[in-house]
């Protein structure tokens, strides 16, 4: 399987002003397959918004290099679409102006063709009707809806998303979990999904890396053994709840070696 | 709906006007019970007439001798504050050069500088245009930084990585961010401008209703100064309006959204 996205010996450190630097990514490394699902697990301050800034091309790493590829990430690219935490949704334009957005923003006029594409992915997301609607209109998750379209437009090979659905009550949350599978079995994307939510990473992943903070290191790896198409089942799978446990109890052994 | 509810309804509905013909009812009353003179204070009636007593085109005249630089100073105002805004927020080198001038100019009274503009400029309407624009600008500058200031992070980080240029991202992203800023402070300012104008014709003009106030008073016909003033505050009003249904027609989206109904 070729790699789309590899951390080789990545450390991050942030110079505070006349202060000692600050360490956000200790000697990270691991590698993505292409169209692998991984989920990036971990709790506050394990460097999860660096490494997002470091793939997007947004950061360089202080060391180490970060492959998209096969080739070195050098800057912005237009194969990584991002999804973040708010929809962050454009509110003088109507839903699939917000869609198009990124062709406009980046001075290219929306043709026919990218207009076509933009609706395609409006009913994708399961958004068709709303087309023409103001975004202020929509609830949370319809508005989370656009964003992963806005974030498909370009059509990436990668897809990163930072807590997409920790904003969302927890009821929307469970739906838009199930909504992102089917999306992803529709697109097949590299998905690097950054999350705080231990069922959320199982439910969804085929891999879930889990971190330890300040610094961010790789504390363990864990392949997720459960059949795909997964549905509601996979919850009462009872491997679920002992991976679930497992993960939990090492975050929490962790937390507790760490000096507060 | 009983009669008591449909009193308060239009009550609640024409509450202003209510509550001005009360004043003017109170003004006049006051003034032939403790028999005010005229020339200290001239009752409501008095000031109609004195409304009445100078030709329409007199009127005419003096009202837009002083909505020219009203609209003059505003524009000026408002086509220099918001690039300044866009330069102040650009960065922290511009905004730290910038700021200190603008913040020695606001903190220098207007009305003690009027006169050495208007000797430096002469005569004629550009130094009035800079007087106003002098008491105007601030608050847009201030409001539009704010707004600038406003765009979420993560919106300029999509900017970022879609390789936009700063203009788009300006122009796309943080600009619209600060619409409803950049109205607040056009409505401050649009209240701003008259004053200003009128402080312009107090230091030196031949025409306008602030000289008119000067003239008038000066010969102890304190009723036309009142015409002066209701006009004046009639203008202020009206641009106030003005720059609020621009925002409504042309950015609803900037608006609460009770607002917009």
């Amino acid at each position: 399987m070729s790699k789309a996205i590899t951390f080789s010996k990545v450390t991050q450190s942030f110079e505070r002003r006349g202060q000692t630097s600050i360490q956000a990514l200790d000697d990270l490394s691991f590698e993505i397959g292409a169209r692998e699902f991984v989920s990036v697990l971990g709790p506050s301050g394990c460097g999860k918004s660096t490494l997002l800034q470091l793939l997007s091309g947004l950061l360089m790493p202080s060391h180490g290099t970060i492959s998209v590829n096969d080739q070195k990430v050098t800057g912005p690219r237009d194969d990584v679409g991002i999804v973040f935490q708010k929809p962050t949704l454009l509110p003088w334009f109507d839903v699939v102006g917000n869609v198009t957005f990124p062709i406009r923003h980046k001075g290219l006029s929306v043709t026919s063709e990218i207009q076509d594409r933009a609706q395609e992915l409006l009913e994708l997301v399961g958004l068709k009707e709303f087309s023409a609607r103001r975004v202020d209109e929509l609830s949370g998750g319809m508005q989370q809806r656009v964003s992963i379209a806005r974030a498909l437009l370009l059509d990436p090979d990668i897809l990163l998303m930072d807590e997409p659905f920790s904003a969302l009550d927890a009821l929307t949350r469970d739906e838009m979990s199930f909504e992102l599978l089917r999306i992803w079995s529709a697109k097949k994307k590299t998905v690097l999904f950054i999350t705080h939510s231990i069922p959320e990473a199982l439910l969804l992943s085929d891999r879930i890396i889990v971190m330890t903070p300040r610094p961010g290191r790789v504390m363990e790896e864990i392949n997720c053994p459960f059949q795909r198409p997964r549905s509601q089942e996979t919850l009462g799978d009872p491997r679920f709840a002992e991976l679930s446990n497992h993960i939990r109890g090492s975050l929490l052994k962790d937390n507790a070696n760490q000096p507060q | 709906m009983t009669l008591s509810k449909q009193l308060f309804a239009l009550t609640e509905r024409f509450g202003a006007l209510i509550s001005l013909s009360l004043v003017l009812l109170l003004w006049e009353v006051g003034v032939s019970l403790f028999n005010i003179p005229t020339y200290v204070l001239p009752p409501p009636s008095d000031v109609f007439a004195a409304a009445t007593g100078i030709a329409f085109g007199q009127w005419f005249s003096h009202s837009a001798a002083t909505l020219k630089v009203v609209l003059a100073g505003f524009f000026a105002a408002t086509c220099v504050s918001i690039p300044l805004a866009v330069a102040i927020s650009s960065s922290r080198m511009a905004s730290s050069l910038i700021m200190p001038v603008l913040i020695a100019i606001k903190a220098t009274p207007v009305v003690a500088v009027a006169p050495i503009i208007i000797v430096v400029l002469g005569t004629g309407d550009m130094p009035r245009v800079l007087i106003t624009f002098l008491i105007a600008f601030f608050p847009i500058v201030v409001s539009a930084t704010t707004g600038l200031a406003l765009a979420p992070p993560e919106l300029i980080s999509l900017s970022k990585s879609l390789k936009a240029s700063g203009w788009r991202e300006l122009w796309d992203i943080r600009l619209p961010y600060a619409v409803p800023h950049i109205f607040s402070g056009l409505k401050v300012a649009s209240t701003l401008v008259v004053t200003g104008a009128v402080v312009g014709e107090f230091v030196a003009a031949e025409r306008g209703l602030g000289y008119l106030v000067l003239f008038s008073t000066s010969n102890f016909d304190v009723a036309t100064a009142f015409v002066c003033l209701g006009l004046l505050v009639g203008f202020s009003l009206l641009l106030f309006s003005c720059v609020g249904t621009v925002q409504a027609r042309l950015f609803p989206w900037s608006l609460p959204k009770d607002a917009t109904g």
